[in-house]
């Protein structure tokens, strides 16, 4: 199998996916609670005029594979709705947003990157020792920490108790934006450092105990070169675990946004959720649902550029 | 038999101090949500050696309440997905072909979604409260049982004990039931040990937003939610419940993964 068809029964599987998912979406108008008219209606008082504009834009009257179809075809077009809570048309609210989620994700994942990785290589190097023990409690530590928790505790710290860092806010200027990020961006980053350390620790720990290295390093190769060596071996799980920390990092900045008070589209979210603004809620979940399988893909594509084995279909795992 | 380590006695210990406030927090600290609104929100002090919360709430008395909020949730979870999860894995693992293939889809399709964010938009929208929420994690979470117990069973699948049971004539569900599952029995529950801790932050996480438990209830994540514009009038009001979850969800992975170092050590010795 080729890469042309390799990335093309991938697309496939995502847009499947991405379809069922849509449904989903479009089905929680119907899953909130009262009718899809009040809840469109939201707390606007019930006229003639306002459900007649309902009627008009949700074709209410339509049999409902024809409203999802209509649905479905506006937000090809860029067309979200508009949000119940402010009238705004939902699209320009999320681009509002979309920045600052992103900046906040990437940082995270920039900072687990640079913390998580060497620590497991440096686990797997001295498997075993105190050293070791001590960064494999400290990932399990991590991993359990839920992003809010971590976020208020170091608030307290770091915000309130020393005051090297801002506590709410966005900031103005690129350098002073870095700064206020940085508190939130390290709360995301600890669950992904667990997750980051402990797979690549497990993955270099089976590499290292192959035939491979024991012959590189019995032909009097340099340690870096033969840490190398393994370190490319195990591209793989580290995949499956980057693709796993920005899945769970774009959840974590639901509750990493509302801790710190971030504009953000996780503060989005919980606003207009609570609020029941079913149009906004859907355009979220649509959007969360392309970014993540835009992850998944990139995943599998590296998958393959790191391991072709699984682009001619062999039984690679 | 390898020593038993450290960590995982101080996790044993973590775990037994919870379950006991949570049975036992009625007796404990019968009036945990007493508030005073006349003392407000306190630092530590006589009688309140954590302090107290903005509603006068004791904060110690609201910790070991929590966790009678805390756990049952996702012990809910981690029990229903281990049930959903090990029935489909059974299934899927003895008879294979397109049971096991829709079984695997459906697996793949559920952990292509973050199960926090379904939570939140599926619990929020509809407004069923905690109960739902628990519903809706124990279908994500089951994926997770099921490859587990899945695999397992494919390991089993062909082996002579169940060439002779087929022989004898028995019944695929009496198979499965009490000939497999006893097998791989060790494998399910550290799994689950797993979805616990999972299931205790996700819930947590929730109740933190305001989906979870209802107002007022002593929930860690809630307690947390309530305190947290009041950082610095009592710090220990937001790190004692956030230290109660980390504590609590480390413990229960800790354990998890000890049980599943354990089952892989006994399978290689064999």
């Amino acid at each position: 199998m080729g890469w042309g068809r390799f990335a093309l029964r991938r697309l496939a599987g995502t847009a499947v996916v991405v379809l069922l998912l849509s449904a989903g979406v479009f089905g929680l108008l119907y899953l909130a609670p009262g009718s899809v008219q009040q809840t469109l209606l939201g707390t606007r008082p019930a006229t003639a005029e306002t459900i007649a504009a309902i009627q008009a834009r949700y074709h209410l009257g339509d049999p409902v594979t024809v409203q999802y179809l209509r649905w479905f075809g506006d937000v090809l077009r860029g067309d979200l709705g508009t949000s119940i809570r402010t009238g705004a048309p939902v699209s320009g609210m999320l681009a509002d947003r979309v920045p600052l989620t992103l900046a906040l994700t990437a940082y995270g994942t920039l900072l687990a990157a640079l913390a998580g990785i060497p620590l497991g290589v440096l686990g797997a190097l001295r498997r075993g020792r105190a050293a070791d023990r001590l960064v494999v409690t400290a990932g399990v530590a991590g991993l359990s920490a839920p992003p809010f928790a971590v976020g208020l505790l170091l608030l307290v710290v770091f915000a309130g108790w020393l005051g090297w860092f801002p506590g709410y806010g966005t900031g103005e200027g690129l350098a002073d934006q870095l700064w206020h990020l940085t508190l939130p961006a390290a709360a995301l980053a600890v669950g992904a450092v667990g997750m980051l350390l402990r797979f690549s620790r497990a993955a270099l720990v089976r590499e290292l105990d192959q035939d491979y290295v024991v012959f590189a390093r019995a032909r009097g190769l340099a340690a870096p070169v033969v840490l190398g060596y393994a370190l490319r071996n195990s591209l793989v799980p580290m995949l499956t675990a980057a693709g796993l920390v920005v899945t769970g990092m774009l959840a974590g900045t639901v509750l990493v946004e509302v801790v710190f008070a971030l504009p953000g589209l996780g503060s989005l979210l919980v606003d207009s959720v609570t609020f029941k603004d079913v149009p906004v809620v859907q355009a979220l979940a649509l959007l969360l649902t392309l970014l993540i399988a835009a992850v998944n893909l990139l995943v599998d594509i590296g998958y393959a550029l790191a391991d072709p084995r699984v682009r001619l279909g062999g039984g690679a795992s | 038999m390898k020593r038993t380590p450290i960590s995982v006695w101080a996790a044993l210990a973590v775990l037994a101090a919870v379950t006991a406030a949570a049975a036992f927090a009625p007796w404990l600290v019968p009036g945990a949500t007493d508030q005073d609104l006349m003392t407000g929100i306190t630092g530590p002090g006589p009688g309140h050696p954590l302090g107290t919360d903005d509603l006068g709430r004791d904060v110690l008395d609201l910790l070991i309440a929590g966790a009678r909020t805390a756990v049952p949730g996702a012990f809910a979870v981690a029990a229903g997905s281990m049930l959903i999860g090990n029935l489909i894995g059974l299934t899927a693992g003895y008879f294979g072909g397109w049971a096991d293939t829709l079984a695997m889809r459906w697996a793949d399709l559920m952990f292509s979604l973050p199960a926090l964010l379904v939570a939140i938009v599926v619990a929020g929208v509809l407004g069923g409260g905690y109960g739902l929420a628990i519903a809706v994690l124990v279908v994500l979470f089951a994926p997770t049982d099921t490859r587990v117990v899945r695999g397992a069973v494919l390991e089993q699948r062909h082996r002579p004990y169940i060439e002779a049971a087929v022989l004898k004539n028995l019944s695929a569900w009496r198979i499965m039931t009490r000939h497999i599952w006893p097998n791989i029995a060790s494998v399910a529950l550290a799994n689950a040990f797993l979805n616990f801790a999972y299931a205790l932050v996700s819930l947590s996480s929730l109740s933190f937003l305001g989906l979870g438990v209802a107002a007022g209830s002593p929930d860690w994540g809630r307690t947390l939610a309530d305190n947290r514009t009041q950082l610095l009038a009592n710090p220990w009001a937001v790190i004692a419940p956030g230290l109660a979850v980390i504590a609590t969800a480390a413990a229960l992975n800790i354990v998890g993964d000890w049980l599943h170092e354990r089952v892989d050590r006994r399978g290689r010795a064999r």
